[in-house]
């Protein structure tokens, strides 16, 4: 277990996301091994289905970086995406998996210190957990 | 005569009528009835049985009432239409004339959601309106509901109904009354009143429509016993507005529930002088040992005797 | 249209606990409306049934199929090859798709995979509440086009009743006072004169709903 690395998918709105990983990444922040990145154009471009499938096929967890309430360029793409989050977490719940394997978080386009730290965190809560259940 | 009740006979004699309510107990505890009716003994010309008020099971509202006949007093056997279908509902009229029982309130019931019995099955196969129709088809044209029965013998009750004038919309319930008058009802108990100028408007639309001519208007009073209870009606119980100036009274009061009997009396003497108002239905809920006081400091003692 | 809701995950884990392979066949029609068994809603609960399936070890095999309809024999019909090779057929249609399937699929348990709940109207996205319940004996015309049976928690034909309050219904108050609402309209309507006739009391039996099933037969269709 103390092996374990959770691979981690991390949906990322090229509003806000997708700029914070580049950023992340010229300051050569540490962030997990075993990361996914999947750019989007908007959050709410993200069906509840993906979510659902990424966890399926074997990702031990799954984020999203959406942009902050009031800021979603496409006006209410992000709350579109609250909302199913919120749905996917319930059915995970319903089926027994652990709710930490799904989660959004809201940031700005300069938040790549914000972005590495919110990654590693989740690996750190992972990584007890161990490998999904979907392997 | 109608039906040659103790009430109807009080109101054709020009007395200013009193009834007041008695709810059945939870179960058959006979006892329960004997002691409300010998609180009330006296003090009323007819007392309103209650039929699982709040959608919580008590004794049925006819076997209440047949016991309340054979205990020497007149009841007014109540009948909600939540709770059975028009066979059940004829046949208990049947059976209520047979027992004695000469006088029925036509409600439609509170939800059945309120009670203890919430995945009951709702039955409402009438409304208010369309059971006092009903009753008085029986009784003028000896008709069962569909007009194809004729009946054997004769359904001569006094028939009631309910009436809010503190619901909404309030442009609306006195034409709803009236249409109850059309309907066939012979008189309407009020739901509790506190706030006396919305009455007073309410029942000036019920002159000008004409209703008070054919129709008995009882008042309902119901004594406050604390404040704490003054607030909690104004609050959670739907249709009843309270104004602060009753609260407040209640609230400075040393004895709540001397000033509660004080505020009541007040309302039963202003309500005699509004124009159409034909007596009062004092609903004292679990109280009923004070309706004898209420009544006699009212100047309503003692009862008429009637033939 | 008819309005349904998913049955929780864990009563569906509870049905398909003894199979392994089982089609979910969700429809095109009502419950695609109010987002309960169309195409997407399968493939989002097969996905959370086979992730369920994955963490106890028994892995399920789920067909996903959505036709256009399932209440008509044309499309259930579309359905009797691949029924042939699932143990259990999970349908997320309405009652009628589900019963529709079980007459023409004999052999075939099929499962109830949501709560047929009421005929309603979408008032809002994500939002579906009650208008109709086929009683069979239509008197919108009388109410203002709105329905007391289906609105009214008592079904007052002559309402409103002692317990409406500020426009909204003394037993939930969310729910808007069907009586107000009739009374309003047909001010609005200059009918307020129409309320003060009694609407005589319903013919439940057989103009309506309460003399057994009913049945429509349009002789001129019949080939």
């Amino acid at each position: 277990m103390s092996n374990f690395e959770p691979r981690i998918v991390a949906f990322c709105c090229e509003q806000s996301g997708v700029p914070a990983a580049e950023m992340a990444k010229s300051l050569k922040l540490e962030m997990p091994s075993d990361l996914e990145f999947v750019p989007v154009p908007c959050s709410g471009r993200i069906e509840t289905l993906q979510l659902m499938k990424a966890l399926e096929s074997g990702a031990d967890g799954v984020v999203v970086f959406a942009c902050h309430e009031e800021n979603c360029r496409y006006l209410q793409g992000n709350r579109r995406l609250k909302g199913r989050v919120g749905y996917a977490k319930r059915l995970i719940a319903g089926i027994g998996w652990e709710k930490e394997r799904l989660d959004v978080f809201n940031l700005a386009t300069n938040d790549g210190v914000k972005f590495a730290e919110l990654l590693r965190e989740k690996a750190e809560q992972l990584r007890p957990l161990g490998p999904s259940p979907g392997k | 005569m109608k039906a040659g009740s103790n009430l109807e006979k009080a109101f054709a004699q020009g007395h200013f009528a009193v009834t007041s309510e008695l709810g059945p107990p939870k179960g058959n505890d006979v006892g329960v009835v004997q002691r409300k009716v010998d609180f009330l003994r006296g003090c009323v010309d007819a007392v309103n049985v209650t039929d699982n008020q709040t959608a919580i099971v008590r004794m049925s509202s006819i076997a209440t009432s047949a016991l309340v006949v054979q205990m020497g007093m007149e009841p007014v056997m109540q009948m909600v239409t939540r709770d059975r279908n028009r066979i059940a509902m004829q046949s208990d009229l049947f059976g209520a004339t047979a027992l004695g029982i000469r006088n029925i309130v036509c409600l439609t019931g509170d939800h059945h959601t309120f009670g203890n019995q919430v995945n009951s099955k709702n039955v409402h196969d009438l409304d208010s309106v369309q059971l006092i129709n009903m009753v008085k088809t029986m009784r003028d044209e000896k008709m069962l509901l569909g007009g194809e029965e004729k009946i054997e013998g004769d359904i001569n009750m006094f028939i009631g109904g309910a009436a809010n004038p503190f619901g909404d919309p309030f442009e609306f319930r006195a034409l709803r009354t009236a249409k109850k008058a059309a309907a066939g009802v012979d008189f309407i108990q009020t739901q509790c009143i506190y706030d006396m100028e919305r009455f007073k408007e309410w029942m000036k639309m019920i002159r000008d429509l004409g209703v008070h001519e054919k129709v008995h208007i009882m008042a309902g009073i119901t004594p406050l016993k604390s404040a704490g209870m003054a607030r909690y009606m104004a609050k959670n119980v739907s249709g009843i507005t309270i104004p602060q100036a009753i609260i407040d009274r209640m609230a400075k009061a040393a004895k709540g529930a001397e000033e509660g009997i004080k505020i009541c009396v007040e309302q039963i003497q202003e309500v005699r002088e509004i124009e159409g108002v034909h007596g009062v239905h004092i609903m004292a809920i679990e109280w009923e040992q004070m309706i004898g006081r209420i009544v006699e400091q009212a100047g309503l003692l003692p009862r008429p005797q009637l033939e | 249209m008819i309005k349904a809701e998913q049955k929780s995950i864990e009563k569906l884990l509870e049905y398909l606990a003894p199979y392994g392979k089982i089609m979910l066949a969700g429809c095109g029609a009502c419950v695609t409306v109010c987002q309960a068994g169309g195409e997407k809603d399968v493939a989002l609960l097969a996905s959370a049934l086979r992730m369920a399936r994955q963490k106890t070890g028994q892995p399920l095999e789920i067909l996903e199929v959505t036709p256009a309809r399932q209440c008509e024999p044309e499309f259930a019909l579309e359905l009797a090859d691949p029924i042939g090779k699932v143990e259990a057929v999970l349908s997320v249609s309405c009652g009628v798709g589900v019963q529709t399937l079980a007459r023409h699929f004999p052999a075939t348990m099929i499962f109830p995979g949501v709560n047929t709940k009421f005929l309603g109207e979408t008032v809002a996205h994500g939002v579906w509440e009650e208008r109709c319940q086929a009683c069979g004996d239509c008197l919108l015309e009388k109410t203002a086009g709105i329905c007391p049976i289906a609105r009214c928690a008592k079904q007052l034909l002559n309402g409103p009743c002692g317990g409406s309050s500020q426009g909204k219904c003394e037993i939930k108050q969310e729910t808007d006072c069907a009586w107000q609402l009739i009374y309003d309209r047909s001010k609005s309507l200059g009918r307020l004169h129409r309320l003060t006739e009694m609407i005589p009391a319903k013919r439940w039996g057989v103009q309506s709903r309460d003399s057994g099933p009913r049945r429509i037969v349009r002789e001129d269709l019949k080939v």
